[in-house]
C-alpha cells in the first residue's frame, strides 16, 4: 500500500471544509481569519500533491504564490481588525452591523 | 510503507489541530491549533519532495504569519470569550451539514480523476529544491514574480496607512462631533 495523491487531495478536501465551517460558524474575526488560511493551506496541499504527481515544478511554484497572496491578505485584514478594535472595542462580526439593511 | 504511517499520523495531527482550531473558545487555543496544522503541512510537502516549499511553509506560515495573529490576539485581548448564542436560527447545525456535504461532494466528485494527464508524462521524478523552483520562478513565471514584489509593496503600504491615519482620524471627528 503507497500513499497515492489521492489521499493528499481527500486530506486537503476535508481540511478545506473545516476552514469553510470556521468561516461560517464563528463569531471572531480573528478566527476567522484563521479559517481562511485554512483553507488557502489546503489549497497548497492539492497543488504540491498535483505537481508531484504530474512531475511539474509549477506546483510549488503556485503554492508559493498563493504563500505570497495569503500573507499580504493577513497583513492588510490584521491591519482593519486592529483598526477596528480601536474604535469599536470588539472583534464580534455580529456588533460590527450598523450596514444592515 | 513508512510513508503510509507517516501520513497516517501526520494527517491525524492536522485534522485534530483543524478541529482545535474550530472549536475552540479561547482564540490563543485556535491559532496554536492552526500552528499544529501548517506543521502538519510541512512534513506532508517533505513527503512530495516539495523540500523548499516545505522550509518557506515554516519560516512564513509557522514562523511569521502566526506570530502576528498572536499578537493581534495579545492586543485585542484574550479574556474575552465569544459568545455562544446563535443570531441566527440553527446556524450552528445548518453550518456543519453544509461542511459535511461539501467534503462529501469534493471527494465524490474527485475520486474519480484527481489529477489528469499523468500518464501522458510518465511523473518524472521531481525534486523542489530551491534550484529548481528557482529556475521557473525566474524563468517562465518572472513577471508573476515580479507582480507579487507589488502586491506585497502595496499590502505594507496599505497597512501603515491604516494603522497611521484609520481609526485615529476617525476618532478625532466622533470626538469633535461629542459622540
Amino acid at each position: 500500500m503507497t500513499v497515492t495523491v489521492g489521499w493528499y487531495m481527500a486530506l486537503a478536501a476535508v481540511l478545506f471544509s473545516m476552514g469553510a465551517a470556521g468561516v461560517l460558524m464563528r463569531r471572531n474575526a480573528l478566527v476567522m481569519f484563521m479559517s481562511i488560511e485554512l483553507m488557502l493551506n489546503s489549497v497548497n496541499l492539492t497543488f504540491i500533491a498535483a505537481g508531484n504527481e504530474l512531475g511539474l515544478v509549477e506546483g510549488q511554484v503556485s503554492a508559493l504564490f498563493i504563500m505570497v497572496v495569503a500573507a499580504a491578505e493577513v497583513t492588510v485584514g490584521l491591519a482593519i481588525l486592529v483598526a477596528v478594535f480601536r474604535r469599536r472595542a470588539t472583534a464580534n462580526v455580529d456588533a460590527l452591523a450598523e450596514m444592515k439593511g | 510503507m513508512i510513508e503510509v504511517i507517516v501520513f497516517g499520523i501526520f494527517a491525524a495531527v492536522a485534522l485534530a489541530g483543524a478541529i482545535t482550531m474550530i472549536t475552540a473558545k479561547n482564540p490563543v487555543y485556535s491559532a496554536l491549533g492552526l500552528l499544529t496544522t501548517m506543521f502538519a503541512m510541512a512534513v506532508f510537502y517533505v513527503l512530495l519532495d516539495a523540500h523548499f516549499v516545505a522550509a518557506v511553509q515554516i519560516l512564513v506560515y509557522a514562523g511569521a504569519v502566526m506570530t502576528l495573529f498572536l499578537f493581534v490576539i495579545m492586543m485585542i485581548g484574550v479574556d474575552k470569550k465569544e459568545d455562544t448564542s446563535e443570531s441566527i436560527p440553527f446556524q450552528r447545525g445548518v453550518t456543519f451539514v453544509v461542511a459535511l456535504g461539501l467534503a462529501a461532494v469534493i471527494i465524490l466528485a474527485g475520486q474519480k480523476a484527481w489529477v489528469t494527464g499523468s500518464d501522458a508524462f510518465g511523473s518524472p521524478d521531481l525534486v523542489g529544491t530551491i534550484e529548481t523552483v528557482a529556475d521557473s520562478l525566474f524563468g517562465n513565471w518572472t513577471i508573476a514574480f515580479l507582480s507579487t514584489v507589488f502586491l506585497l509593496t502595496i499590502a505594507a503600504v496599505g497597512t501603515i496607512a491604516l494603522a497611521l491615519f484609520g481609526p485615529t482620524a476617525v476618532h478625532g471627528a466622533d470626538t469633535e462631533e461629542g459622540t
